[in-house]
This record gives C-alpha cells, structure tokens and sequence, in this order.
C-alpha cells in the first residue's frame, strides 16, 4: 500500500487537486496499484500546486505542479517507487524554497492529515495543552511573557500582557475569540493553518482558556473562506470526540468548548471591536476603547481576542520552551513570521522565518521576481492599509519597529510584489475605494473623508486644479490619520501617502492620459 | 457608507423572476426556532436562511425580530450591513471574482471589467435567464495564484479569459 499525499487546501485545489486526486484514485485502480491517497494541507509552495507526495523508502518525494493530464505518465514513468520526472522536485524539505526556512507554526502544515487526531499528535500535537495544564494559568503567562510573542493580527501586541489582563478581571464567565476574518489582500496564512493544521490553532485557545480562566472559545471565520470553515467545524469535532474539548480537556478537570461561526462579508469585522459586535448578532460598528476587549468584550466579559496565528504559535513555544522561540527573531520582534509572498511573483507561497528578514531576500531569492518576467516596481506590505515601498527601499528587515519607522507596517505579514505596468496614482485612489465600501460608517473622517479622497486623486489626474487639490489631499488624509475612530479610517492614508511619496510621477496627469490612450 | 464600491444586488431583477425556492413560513420558523438556543444566534440564523431561501426574504424579518426580541428596524439594520447577505435572490450560480490588491498585480481589474462587458452585467447583477450572478470580493485568500474567484464556493485560480468564459456557459447549462 503506498501512501499518496494531495492538498485539499483552497489553492491547491484552485489549482485543480481535486480532478488530481480523482486521477490518482483511478489511474491506481486501472493499474490494480494498492495505494490510498491522503488529502492535506499545502505546504505553501503555491507555484508548485497542485504538490502531489508520494511515500517511498526513501521518504517523501515530492511532484509538482501536477495536472490531472500529467497523472498516467507520472504512473508509468514509476512514481510510486520516486522515480524521475520533469515534475519531480525530490523531497520536499530539502528543497531550498523550505529548506531555509524556519517552520514552527507551520511545521505540520501540508505533512499531516488535518483532520487526524492520531496524526497530530505522533507530529508532537497536544504536548503544548500538557505542559499548560501542569503549569497553571500564572506559569502558562510568564512563559508567554519570555517568549516574546507579539499579535499576529496587525497590532503587534504582546500577547502574554493581553491574557495577564484577562486573567486579573473578575467575571462570571470570560471567552477566547480567535480573530480569523483574515481581511487583508495579500494574505492566507489563516486560511492555510486552519485548513492545513486546525488542531494547532484549536489547542493554542485551549490553553488560552486553561491560562485566564476562559470555558467558551469562537472562532469568526470570514464567509470567503468556506473550505476552512468546513474543515474547522469537523476539527473540533473530532477533537471533542478524542476528549481534547469538552467538560474535562485532556484528562483534567477543566471546561472548553468551541464554536466556529462565519462571517458575512465585512472588512471591517477583522478589528476586534467590530468583530465582538458582529458575533453578538449586531451591525458591525467599531467600539470605541476603552474599555478593551479584555476587560469588557463579548457580551461584556473579559474577552482574549487573538488572531489565528497568535494563538496557533503558542502549542509549539510552550512544548519546545519559550526559550528557543525568544532566540530567534531581531530586537523587539521575537520568534517567527510567516510571510505571504503574493501578487506578481514567480514564486509565491508561504514563507515563515525568523524576524530580520530583508523584503528584497522574500521578493528577490524566495519569489524569484515577478511572474511576467517585468522589473519589480513596488510592493504593498501589510495589506489594503499598508505602505507601497519602490523597489530601491527593499532592504528593510522584517521588524515591527523597522517598518513603522519607514512609514509602513508589517501587519499581517502579506507582501504583494507588482511590476512597472503598475499605475500607483490608480492603487491609492483603490486605497480609497476600498476604504470607502469597507468603512463601518461611525465616523465622518472615515466614511465621507474616503469618497472625497477618490474625487480628489480623480480630480488631479484630470488635470483639474492641481496645486489645490494636492492641497486638499495633503489636508484630508492629515484629518483621516488624526481623527479616525480606528485603523481603517486611520490607515488609509499610509498607502495614499506611500504613492504620492515614492511613485510621485504616477500623478502626473500628463502621464495618465498617455497610458488611458 | 456600506453599499458604495460594491452594487446593491437589488436592482438585478424581482424576485419573482427567479427560480428561487418560494417563501415558506413554516420553514422559515423552523429554521429561527433551531437557532435560538445559541449565544448571539442572529448572523448564524440570517445564513441559515439565506442558505434556504437563496437571500434573506422580506416576510422573514418581523418573524426573526419577534423571535430574537428586537426590533425589525435592528434586523433590518443587520441585514443591510453585511455585503453577504442579498434582499432579492442570487441566480442560479454565483461568481465571485476578487477584486484586491494582490489580484490586481496580475490584471484582475481588465479581466473583470471585459468579462462583465461580455455579459452586458455590472458588478452585482445578473444575466436575464438567471444562470450566473457576478459579484465583487475583496480576497478569498488565494493571492499567490491570481487572478481568483469562488465559484459556487469553490475556488479557481489563475483565471483568464477563456476560463471566465467557461464558468459562464457551465453556469448556462446547469
Ligand atoms: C480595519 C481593521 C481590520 C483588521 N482585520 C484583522 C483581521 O482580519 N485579522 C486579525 O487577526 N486582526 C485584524 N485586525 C486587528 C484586530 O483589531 C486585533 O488587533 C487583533 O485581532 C488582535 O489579535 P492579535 O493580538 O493576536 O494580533 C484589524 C484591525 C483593523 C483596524
Ligand atoms: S475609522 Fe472608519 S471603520 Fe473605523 S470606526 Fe471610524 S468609520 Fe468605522
Ligand atoms: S487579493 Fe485576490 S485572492 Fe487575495
């Protein structure tokens, strides 16, 4: 019986993995091959799905990308015993796109079956959920503390200040709320963990729970992702049924259930607030802080809000010590980031490393420059409220810190690469679009400042007055910076000022109306 | 405000042009009554109907109102904000095509904008016979293999033009 590896995660089979798969299962039933074909995550060399693995003596060897077309060839040239192949690459792990990378959080994502309890833990699952219960919510928080660990969800918040918040208030019942709304463009390491390894980030909100005293967990999945919304939902089950949610997780005595609930369309509930709200049953509007959601979130309670990537780190920090993932990483951002390479790049994917990381080494040596073979003209990083850097600015290092001191930020870690066809006078007028349908419409900076901007940057690309109307602009985005309610009216200027600043010859109206001709 | 940059799917047609399931009040009560139990159980229930009746109908609302103890003003208000939900039936299949940042990159905006010109459709309607509403969405978190869309909720990337054009003529037939 040989075993047959094929991603069902949603770009693997946007790619086509599905009809793969049904080929594999037919083509061994034409050959009487005894082989069983196990579906999993994507190990995140997205160019390279469908990545089909095969196990032989040797290991796991890895094909890729493979069509269904490609499968009676990949049979008859003696795939099954790793044969060679044009679309052989060897053994996944060695191959350098993995090879150097740092895999932590994602160490089991594309390897294991998702769904398999019995998979996760011989792959080291739960021993993270086993140290917390023997240490107690107070040891649980200083190792957190140690470890460094900041919100992966665009903040950069630490997260062990958050849980010694919610830990400390007094209520009759607190919640853990794992944020994945997964808003940003750019962006799918939520999406590939939750579909890839949903074990890791459930046992993250079970020690959650176990650390502040927590017994009901939500997670809120955008309604654009509904494979990982199926997975999530059959993954807490089967966690329930092996005893791992429950009345008594993992043999202890204490409480924690999860419920997984869909979105319904809105950027905005990706911030907390608007996210609490949202699961209340309500409009999504922004809650103005304070009180946080740690003192006073769902229903009121004191709530942990944290992103999937926030809470699916901490099993592996707590099984290996918070000591080894504090030693990586560069100042004050400790441990890990798993980067999306995205947009215009011939190599795209998921790349998680240590913090340090020059933009230029992800664009330049992971995505292999832009997939229509054009120059590199600006990358977009941290998503839709993020910063466009030109291509000369690409040595900064993957820092929170470093990244707010270049007037950007890192966000949620998606970098999106686009090529000199891009017109970055049209990204930022996008930037207010975008701005525009997704604002919950609590404040007048956001909600009107948006449309105007739109006008305006319209205006000046006509050629309509436009010493005045860059005044205007310049005074707009002064007064979203300064008196948004959040983020989204907030931010909206860092990628509009990133254009005008970087890419101001894009604004020329001369320039635009040669490129509409 | 919330119905800018995305178009209103209601003025795409009646509902009573559609072959959309008709409302039934019984089980629309019976979809409320299985969710009433829940912690916060108004955007589960409102896909629950949705999911039945293809958009959230109009003769549903006070019932949800009376149920949840809200007003229908509240319902309505929750309703209204969440792109998702449709006040008018969706056709027969829906195409969601991204309209993001990392898609862009790789020419979503003309790719869309020639397949809607195709189709004689702006962004949120529908084709007269009801096979195939195009609606827009920002990322479905397939940006390492753009241009991307969900088609019935199933994921296709790398979309080109002919691709398009096959969705839409499967749309046709089925
Ligand atoms: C407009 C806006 C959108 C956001 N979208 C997300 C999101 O999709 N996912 C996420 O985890 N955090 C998002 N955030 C950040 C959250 O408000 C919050 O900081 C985060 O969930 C906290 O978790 P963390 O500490 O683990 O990062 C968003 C914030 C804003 C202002
Ligand atoms: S900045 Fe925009 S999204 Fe944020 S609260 Fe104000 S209106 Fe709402
Ligand atoms: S930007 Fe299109 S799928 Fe993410």
């Amino acid at each position: 019986m040989t075993r047959i590896f094929v991603p069902r995660d949603a770009a693997a089979l946007a790619l086509g993995a599905e009809g793969v798969a049904a080929a594999i299962a037919a083509e061994a039933a034409r050959l009487g091959e005894p082989t069983e074909v196990v579906r999993t995550g994507s190990r995140g060399m997205t160019w390279l799905e469908p990545l089909v693995e095969v196990e032989t003596e040797a290991g796991r060897i890895g094909y890729g990308p493979v069509r269904a077309a490609d499968v009676a060839g990949l049979f008859a040239a003696g795939f099954l015993q790793g044969a060679e192949h044009t679309l052989r690459i060897g053994p996944p792990e060695q191959h350098p796109w993995l090879a150097g990378q740092t895999r932590l959080t994602f160490a089991r994502c594309g390897i294991i079956d998702p769904l398999s309890v019995a998979d996760y833990r011989a792959h080291g699952g739960f021993k993270g959920l086993e140290r917390a219960l023997d240490l107690g919510g107070l040891a649980i928080i200083d190792a957190l503390k140690a470890s460094g660990l900041r919100g992966r969800g665009g903040a950069g918040f630490p997260t062990g200040i958050k849980w010694s918040t919610v830990r400390m208030a007094e209520a009759d019942r607190k919640y853990i709320v794992c944020n994945a709304d997964e808003g940003d463009s750019g962006t799918f390491a939520d999406r590939m963990l939750m579909e890839g390894d949903p074990f890791a980030l459930i046992e993250g909100m079970a020690i959650a729970g176990v650390a502040v005293g927590a017994s009901k967990g939500f997670i809120y999945v955008r309604s654009e992702y509904p494979h990982a919304f199926r997975t999530l939902g059959q993954a807490v089950e089967a966690a329930t049924d092996a005893g791992y949610l429950g009345p008594g997780i993992g043999g202890s005595d204490v409480a924690f259930t999860i419920e997984v609930r869909l979105g319904a369309g809105a950027y905005i509930c990706g911030e907390e607030t608007s996210l609490l709200e949202s699961l209340e049953g309500k409009r999504g509007t922004v809650r103005a802080k304070p009180p946080l959601p740690a003192v006073q979130g769902l229903f009121g309670r004191p709530t942990v809000v944290n992103n999937v990537l926030s809470l699916a780190a901490v099993p592996h920090l707590l099984a290996n010590g918070e000591a080894e993932y504090a030693a990586l990483g560069i100042d004050r951002s400790r441990g890990t980031l798993p980067v999306q390479l995205a947009g215009n790049v011939a190599r795209g994917g998921l790349i998680e490393v240590p913090f340090g990381l020059t933009l230029r080494t992800l664009v330049e040596d992971y995505g292999g420059g832009t997939r229509t073979g054009r120059p590199v003209r600006a990358v977009q990083v941290g998503g839709p409220l993020g910063a466009y850097f030109p291509a000369h600015m690409l040595d900064i290092p993957l820092d929170y810190e470093a990244f707010t001191a270049a007037r950007g930020l890192v966000g949620h870690g998606g970098v999106v690469v686009f090529d000199d066809t891009v017109d970055m006078a049209q990204q930022a007028r996008f930037a207010f679009e975008f701005c525009a349908a997704e604002s919950c419409g609590k404040c007048t900076p956001c909600r009107i400042g948006a449309v105007r901007g739109m006008e305006v940057v319209d205006r000046i690309l006509s050629g309509i007055e436009r010493d005045k109307n860059f005044a205007v602009l310049d005074d707009l985005l002064a007064v979203m910076t300064d008196a948004s309610l959040c983020a989204m009216g907030g931010l909206t200027p860092l990628p509009v000022m990133s254009a005008l600043q970087h890419f101001p010859e894009d604004f020329d109206a001369g320039r635009n109306r040669e490129a509409a001709a | 405000m919330r119905t800018n940059g995305r178009t209103e799917p209601d003025r795409a047609g009646s509902a009573d042009e559609t072959s959309a399931p008709s409302f039934d009040a019984a089980a629309a009560q019976a979809i409320i009554a299985a969710h009433l139990g829940m912690e916060g159980p108004l955007l589960p229930l409102l896909h629950a109907l949705q999911d039945a009746f293809r958009c959230i109908p109009g003769p549903a609302i006070p019932m949800v109102a009376d149920a949840l103890n809200l007003s229908r003003a509240e319902v309505h208000g929750v309703v209204s904000f969440y792109h998702d939900f449709r006040r008018v039936p969706a056709a027969r299949h829906v195409l969601k095509l991204c309209r993001a940042e990392a898609c862009q990159s790789v020419g979503a905006s003309p790719l869309s904008a020639a397949f809607l010109r195709r189709l004689g459709l702006a962004w949120g309607e529908r084709t007269e016979d009801d096979a195939l509403s195009v609606e827009p969405v920002f990322c479905l978190g397939l940006c390492a293999c753009g241009p991307a869309a969900l088609y019935d909720g199933e994921p296709v990337g790398r979309l080109t033009a002919s691709v398009l054009d096959e969705l839409a003529e499967r749309a046709r037939r089925a």
